[in-house]
């Protein structure tokens, strides 16, 4: 169901709303960005509708909501274990299309990938989504070629408008609120982008054959193995196991998970100190074949959502959909040598 | 030929080796002005000069090769740009009002740079406004981090951007990044405890290379600006030397009353016989003792809670007689 609601309207739901969920959504951090009076568009919890920048494309995604950064899975001390408390609170995510199609990689791994992650899945439950419209894409966007563009799988819609927002609504819960403010009841169909700047071409032949061109050379020494193009992905969902003995008593500690990324060192170390894919070239290409090929392979659909934050983040400048569009000359390449 | 010398320096034209013939030295506050004044910089090069200018060393332009009955035409000439640039002057027409107080350079600045920490040229604009024009020889210098691309430790004033990292632990996924960096490239303020950065407080010296480094912006700048202020670096004769140390994590509006307490200072007690009525505040503060100095360059100064004032400093080389 569709309604139009004032900015006052949209106010007085989420203070409603505040009783139950946290509301993150993508905010700007004043004077938060890396360089000096700079700012950061990322998420974080808000209070007003006004607090939601639409204009801009986070430079983080939201996934951090799902997937804490680092993440504590419970203490130990002596001979007694306790889990760490979820939150008190739902959550309620404002995002858009790319973002909420990557909810379903991350599911994906965690909920379906063998068996269900119990961390995961008690945040998961108590997520609510809505979808922010896309009037246009930005320049590094390319979600249409990737088939991400639109999304029905919302709670509910949110698009600006004249008078305020409209929405589309799918959850009882959420309508129920929405009808005690309700000035017209409409038929809104979120905006979505049909056409994109940055397209890609992911060649049909392309095989792990690609790993033997020389394309990925030039990121050896392009890339700075950073992890910022992982950091900012909303489908990567690595972490890496900590146990931390606190400094003032040894005796007690937690484990807790962190976000890792196949870009930085100590990715690939294993017992007997071995290491693998020294190379950023290498490292890339590892990334690049995992979002566009063998986790096609595994579930039917590509892992990556053309968000475009990779490029966006990049102090380097290395752009992912570049490379995609590599792939096709790299393909050519290594069937010559054949 | 009859000329004033005096009065021609203090409108900032030079005694030249050939005789009548004189250069404009046009100052640039904080080293950037709109592109449009060089045309006007051109013309006067072009219509009273011998054709060209040497950028000098304190961010100014020298137009050579004027004559000395040129002066007041290219007077009129350089007024939009000293309007442009909010240059404080004396009478309207007349030129630059020059005199022992030189041109505030600064570097880039962050509105450029990605390592500055702040904007090096609104800051210098600033202390222009509350220093000039001042017949004392000072010389003030900004830059943006403690890579001092700015030279700001030859002066008597140099003062360094800084920012105090903000570290939110939850946002640290224990790349090291910021440890390696500040190694590599800072003073190893940073160590690694259970997988993620300690910070040093008093290694730290705010240059923002955690910052800068962070993947995923669990550090961020403060929301305040600092600044450190070195003292007392000079070129010259007698005893060149760097600037030291005088405060860490200072703030605009202190900086700004220190140098103007300084020149309450320096009146009180410059040298009545100082060639040309000028003399380095080094050798001033040499004869006094820094005790007085400081008693004098810190009244009414309210520095930030976090700043560290240095108490005693020993500058290199030989105090002379």
């Amino acid at each position: 169901m569709g309604y139009e609601l004032s900015k006052e309207q949209m106010n007085e739901i989420l203070s409603q709303l505040k009783e139950d969920y946290l509301i993150y959504a993508p905010k700007c951090f004043q004077d938060g960005g890396r360089f000096s009076d700079t700012d950061c568009i990322r998420y974080g919890e808000i209070n007003k509708i006004e607090e939601i920048v639409f204009d801009k494309k986070a430079e983080y995604s939201f996934k951090e909501v799902l997937l804490p950064i680092s993440q504590t899975l419970f203490y130990f001390t002596e001979d007694s274990v306790k889990e760490a408390d979820a939150p008190k609170q739902g959550a309620i995510v404002f995002l858009r299309s790319c973002d909420l199609h990557s909810v379903k990689r991350l599911d994906e791994i965690y909920l379906r990938n063998g068996f269900s992650d119990y961390y995961y899945q008690r945040l998961r439950e108590r997520v609510v989504f809505v979808l922010m419209g896309c009037q246009t894409a930005f320049d590094s966007c390319f979600c249409v070629d990737m088939g991400t563009n639109q999304s029905n799988e919302y709670d509910m819609s949110i698009d600006r408008s004249e008078n305020g927002y409209q929405l589309d609504c799918k959850s009882n819960q959420l309508e129920k609120l929405l009808s005690q403010y309700a000035t017209n009841n409409l038929s809104v169909t979120p905006a979505y982008v049909t056409e994109t700047k940055t397209r890609v071409n992911i060649p049909s032949n392309l095989s792990y054959q690609i790993g033997n061109s020389n394309m990925w050379r030039e990121y050896d020494t392009r890339c700075i193995n950073c992890g910022r193009c992982n950091f900012v992905c909303p489908t990567c969902t690595c972490f890496t196991m900590q146990d931390i003995f606190y400094t003032d008593n040894e005796k007690a500690g937690e484990r807790r998970r962190v976000w890792a990324s196949c870009m930085v060192d100590g990715y690939t170390d294993v017992a007997g100190g071995a290491s693998y894919r020294q190379k950023n070239g290498d490292r890339m290409r590892f990334k690049v074949l995992h979002k566009v090929l063998d986790y096609k392979e595994r579930n039917g659909y590509h892992m990556c959502v053309g968000c475009g934050r990779c490029d966006d983040i990049c102090p380097e400048y290395i752009s992912f959909s570049h490379c995609i569009n590599k792939l096709e000359n790299g393909m050519k390449e290594v069937m010559e040598h054949e | 030929m009859d000329m004033n010398t005096k009065s021609l320096k203090k409108n900032a034209f030079r005694v030249t080796k050939e005789r009548g013939i004189t250069a404009s030295r046009v100052r640039i506050p904080g080293g950037r002005m709109e592109a449009k004044y060089l045309s006007l910089i051109q013309e006067i090069a072009d219509t009273y000069g011998n054709g060209t200018v040497h950028i000098t060393v304190r961010q100014g332009f020298e137009i050579l090769g004027i004559p000395f009955d040129k002066i007041d035409e290219v007077n009129k000439l350089l007024q939009p740009i000293i309007e442009g640039m909010g240059i404080n002057q004396q009478n309207g027409g007349s030129g630059y009002s020059a005199a022992g107080t030189r041109n505030i350079t600064a570097c880039v600045g962050n509105t450029v740079c990605p390592y500055a920490c702040y904007d090096t040229t609104a800051f210098a604009k600033k202390m222009e406004v509350a220093i000039f024009p001042n017949d004392l020889h000072f010389k003030v210098a900004f830059t943006g981090c403690s890579n001092d691309c700015g030279k700001v430790r030859m002066h008597d004033f140099g003062i360094l951007g800084m920012t105090v990292p903000q570290f939110e632990a939850d946002r640290c996924i224990s790349c090291q990044a910021c440890v390696k960096a500040c190694a590599k490239k800072s003073v190893q303020a940073l160590s690694f405890v259970n997988n993620r950065p300690q910070r040093d407080e008093s290694k730290c010296i705010g240059c923002g290379e955690c910052v800068l480094s962070c993947p995923n912006m669990a550090w961020t700048r403060s929301k305040k600006k600092y600044y450190r202020l070195t003292l007392l670096g000079r070129t010259g004769k007698k005893n060149p030397r760097l600037g030291e140390d005088f405060i860490k994590w200072a703030d605009e509006e202190s900086i700004i009353k220190i140098v103007k307490n300084t020149y309450d200072y320096v009146k009180e007690y410059i040298d009545v016989n100082a060639p040309g009525g000028k003399e380095h505040i080094g050798y001033i503060v040499d004869r006094t003792g820094f005790e007085e100095f400081k008693n004098w360059a810190l009244k009414d100064v309210k520095l930030p809670e976090i700043a560290e004032v240095t108490h005693r400093i020993y500058w290199s080389g030989i105090i002379p007689k």
